[in-house]
């Protein structure tokens, strides 16, 4: 939990020299909590103070990152349980398992299916983050060799699954280098789990088999000896279980500012399911409540894709909306002829209108402008979506260059704009389109005259 | 090394409201003194029901796996909703999509005679949504009121533009008033106040505050859950009704759930991505505070109460 304005206060000089650029110390310390100042800024702060400081705004629970490059998985540093409160910061990673005792070329397949699959969403791409592989042969060699061909066959972040350190000496041989997530140090292989952990400077997943009590020995464990990337598995499985441990731990890193349980989580959905159905089910609970790897069993690309959108939706800044970006849009193949829209760019309101246009057979034109991601009536009312706001975004977009005709549609929620429209674009007829997208095609197919 | 496990102690509970009785089945909502499923700190009797919406007009623009689940069944709405019984719903929601001026127009007696077919063909308890206009909704509601009296059935939607036609007739016939605001607290506690002080008992109220499907603005159902729920329990009892939310309907209304054609292959099986589209848009809603969810496909009723029957701590 971050220190309160009033909280730093007690740590300030409290002598207001205004040196920092701040009036007060009080207002450097609401600056300082709001995260829009440095400390640094202070001169006079003793060596005392900065470390009580530092120690309090350290993350209460801390940032993993497992791979490198730009497809690492980056997981931790949440500060919210709901995500109205703030927002839900780093999206957890979707892995897929592959086993070593599967046959090779299995394996290979599933890995370059999983490796190749990309999804489009929001004007954004989304993929796999991650391959597992298990030691499920319990053979040390067999387990390198699959290592080494998966890792051949992908550039996603790696999780290894052993818990013979010698196995899992073997696969880091090879592997060290791409930071892969060592899985897992139990209370029986902890000591050389640490060792590997260090040598191969990579984060160390514990998991306890006896509940919280045991799992926080052993985090507190690999934390003194000086690992503390870490990632948790408290050993649950199923939707009551994890619910409830998950929502604790999410707790008392927060709340209690817990440390040995304030690092990200890993879960298994596959095996808390009785089914791939159920699995999918699980996986999503995890990304809505407090997941941070999420381990999964089945790939398949319907799953993938309603799972990356449900991540999208659960992680997306409650004060930021998403938003395209804003121009002239083409909705299908369209022609000079084609009809001309006007819309917010809202992602929501964008898609709704594109979908419709779409799935009715329009092709169009669909002109975006700048709301600041507001919707159609909230943008109007805030004085963002106005006439002069469209009569510019009509001019900066050229759209007069790109249709032969001078017909725009205005969204029904704002019909009242279509006089002052019709002074601010003096050549154009406006037209007022219905009220919801769903209505746009048969509006079109009634009044639009080519 | 102990690890104390951190207790909320809230001071509120969501209301229990029930439906049915009498012949017909029973079922309590809400009456939960913690968030969903946890009870480690509280108490969470019963567990969130899941409903089917059926309607009393043959579908149009379904998706294919939707249709082909019911078959003939949705021709005609008792059919449809002693079937629904069959694979498992606990609630039978009817919307009655026919009384809407452009989807056909009919009115009271129609109205009333969908209702009494529907309810002498199972035994569970029933939900009627009108068309959405509001005339129409007053028409209909009335009659659909009046020829269920005893059952205690829930009618919506009462919102904030109109409600006290549909108020007065949940109150005089001893029924259950869907309240519906537009994702936002404080329109949802405004309309339980309107509802309350023209005489509706706060435990004969549903909300239903707004949903939205994956992909299209779940992120706020689920936030407007998560805000209506902490407030309930944080001891504010103009929030604390059970909520209700109509996944299916939304879930089912998105290209992604129906198309097959035209589509990127990363979107993957349509019959599949259908199903997960609503479960993940049912689950979502249900961990953020949803005591009654109304699906579609009876493969998801079937997997959601799965799931909700594990979250209660059952093998």
């Amino acid at each position: 939990m971050a220190l309160t304005g009033i909280q730093i206060y007690k740590f300030l000089p409290k002598t207001n020299c205004k040196e920092c650029g701040q009036p007060t110390c009080l207002a450097f310390a609401m600056k300082l909590a709001a995260s829009q100042a440095d400390l640094s800024a202070c001169k006079y702060v003793s060596d005392e103070a900065k470390k009580a400081l530092e120690a309090a705004s350290k993350p209460p629970i801390r940032l993993v990152t497992v791979g490198t490059g730009d497809k690492k998985i980056e997981v931790g540093n949440e500060t919210v349980m709901f995500r109205h409160e703030k927002t839900f910061f780093h999206r957890p990673g979707l892995v897929i398992r592959v086993k070593d005792s599967a046959p090779a070329d299995k394996v290979s397949h599933t890995v370059e299916e999983v490796s190749n699959y990309k999804v489009d969403r929001v004007g954004l791409t989304f993929g796999i983050d991650g391959i597992a592989i298990q030691n499920d042969s319990g053979n040390a060699a067999t387990f390198a060799k699959c290592v080494e061909t998966v890792a051949s066959k992908t550039s996603l972040p790696l999780v290894l699954m052993a818990t013979d350190p010698a196995a899992m000496s073997g696969a880091l041989d090879k592997v060290a280098k791409s930071k892969p997530a060592i899985y897992a140090a139990t209370k029986d292989n902890i000591d050389k789990m640490i060792e590997l952990a260090k040598k191969y400077a990579c984060p160390l997943a514990i998991r306890s088999s006896d509940g919280l009590n045991e799992l926080a020995e052993l985090t507190d464990k690999a934390a003194k000896a000086g690992v503390e990337d870490l990632i948790l598995d408290p050993g649950v499985r199923g939707f009551g279980d994890t619910l409830v441990t998950f929502t604790q731990m999410r707790r008392l890193a927060l709340n209690k500012r817990f440390e040995p349980v304030g690092y990200p989580l890993i879960s298994f959905p596959g095996e808390g399911a009785a089914s791939p159905d159920e699995e999918a089910i699980l996986a999503g609970q995890h990304i809505a409540k407090y997941g941070g790897i999420i381990v999964m069993d089945h790939f398949s690309p319907a799953t993938a894709y309603a799972l990356v959108t449900l991540r999208l939706n659960v992680y997306t800044d409650p004060q930021k909306p998403i938003q395209m970006k804003p121009g002239l849009y083409q909705i299908l193949e369209p022609k000079a002829t084609s009809p001309l829209c006007v819309t917010t760019n809202f992602s929501l309101t964008y898609f709704s209108i594109a979908g419709e246009l779409e799935a009715a057979g329009w092709a169009s034109w669909l002109l975006v402008c700048d709301t600041e991601g507001l919707s159609v009536l909230t943008a109007w009312s805030a004085g963002k979506f106005d006439a002069d706001k469209i009569a510019k975004t009509v001019k900066g977009q050229n759209a007069a260059e790109k249709v032969s005709h001078k017909n725009l549609v205005i969204p029904g929620g704002v019909a009242v704009l279509r006089g002052e429209l019709e002074e601010a674009l003096p050549d154009w007829k406006i037209m007022v389109g219905p009220r919801e997208a769903m209505a746009v095609g048969g509006f079109l197919k009634e009044h639009w005259k080519t | 090394m102990p690890v104390e496990i951190p207790i909320e102690k809230w001071t509120g509970k969501i209301r229990e409201v029930k439906l049915g009785g009498g012949k017909r089945k029973e079922i309590v909502l809400g009456g939960e003194s913690t968030l969903p499923f946890l009870s480690f700190e509280g108490s969470f009797p019963h567990p969130p029901k899941v409903g089917v919406e059926i309607q009393d007009k043959e579908p149009t623009g379904w998706s294919q796996s939707l249709l082909h689940a019911w078959g003939d069944a949705v021709k005609d709405p008792a059919t449809w909703a002693k079937k629904a019984a069959e694979y498992g719903a606990e609630v039978i929601a009817l919307r009655l999509v026919s009384a809407h001026p452009e989807m056909g127009n009919t009115g009271a007696a129609e109205a009333k005679k969908t209702v009494d077919k529907v309810l002498a063909a199972v035994d569970l308890p029933l939900i009627v949504i009108g068309p959405g206009i509001a005339e129409k909704d007053n028409a209909v509601l009335i009659a659909v009121s009046e020829t269920a009296k005893g059952q205690r059935i829930a009618i919506g939607n009462c919102e904030e533009k109109n409600y006290r036609t549909i108020a007065a007739v949940c109150i005089s016939d001893g029924h259950v008033a869907i309240a519906k605001s537009p994702l936002d607290i404080n329109l949802a506690k405004q309309l339980n106040i309107l509802l309350t002080d023209i005489g509706v008992p706060a435990d004969s109220i549903l909300m239903d505050v707004d949903t939205g499907a994956l992909g299209y603005g779940l992120e706020y159902a689920l936030s407007i859950r998560e805000r209506v729920r902490l407030a309930a329990l944080g001891g504010d009892a103009m929030v604390n009704m059970p909520v209700i939310s109509h996944s299916g309907a939304e879930a089912w209304r998105q290209k992604e759930a129906k198309a097959s054609q035209g589509i990127p292959a990363a979107w993957g099986a349509v019959e599949e991505r259908g199903l997960i589209w609503e479960e993940l848009t049912a689950l979502t809603v249900i961990n953020a505070g949803s005591n009654l969810v109304t699906l579609l496909h009876p493969k998801s009723v079937e997997r959601i109460k799965a799931t909700i029957h594990k979250l209660m701590g059952k093998k």
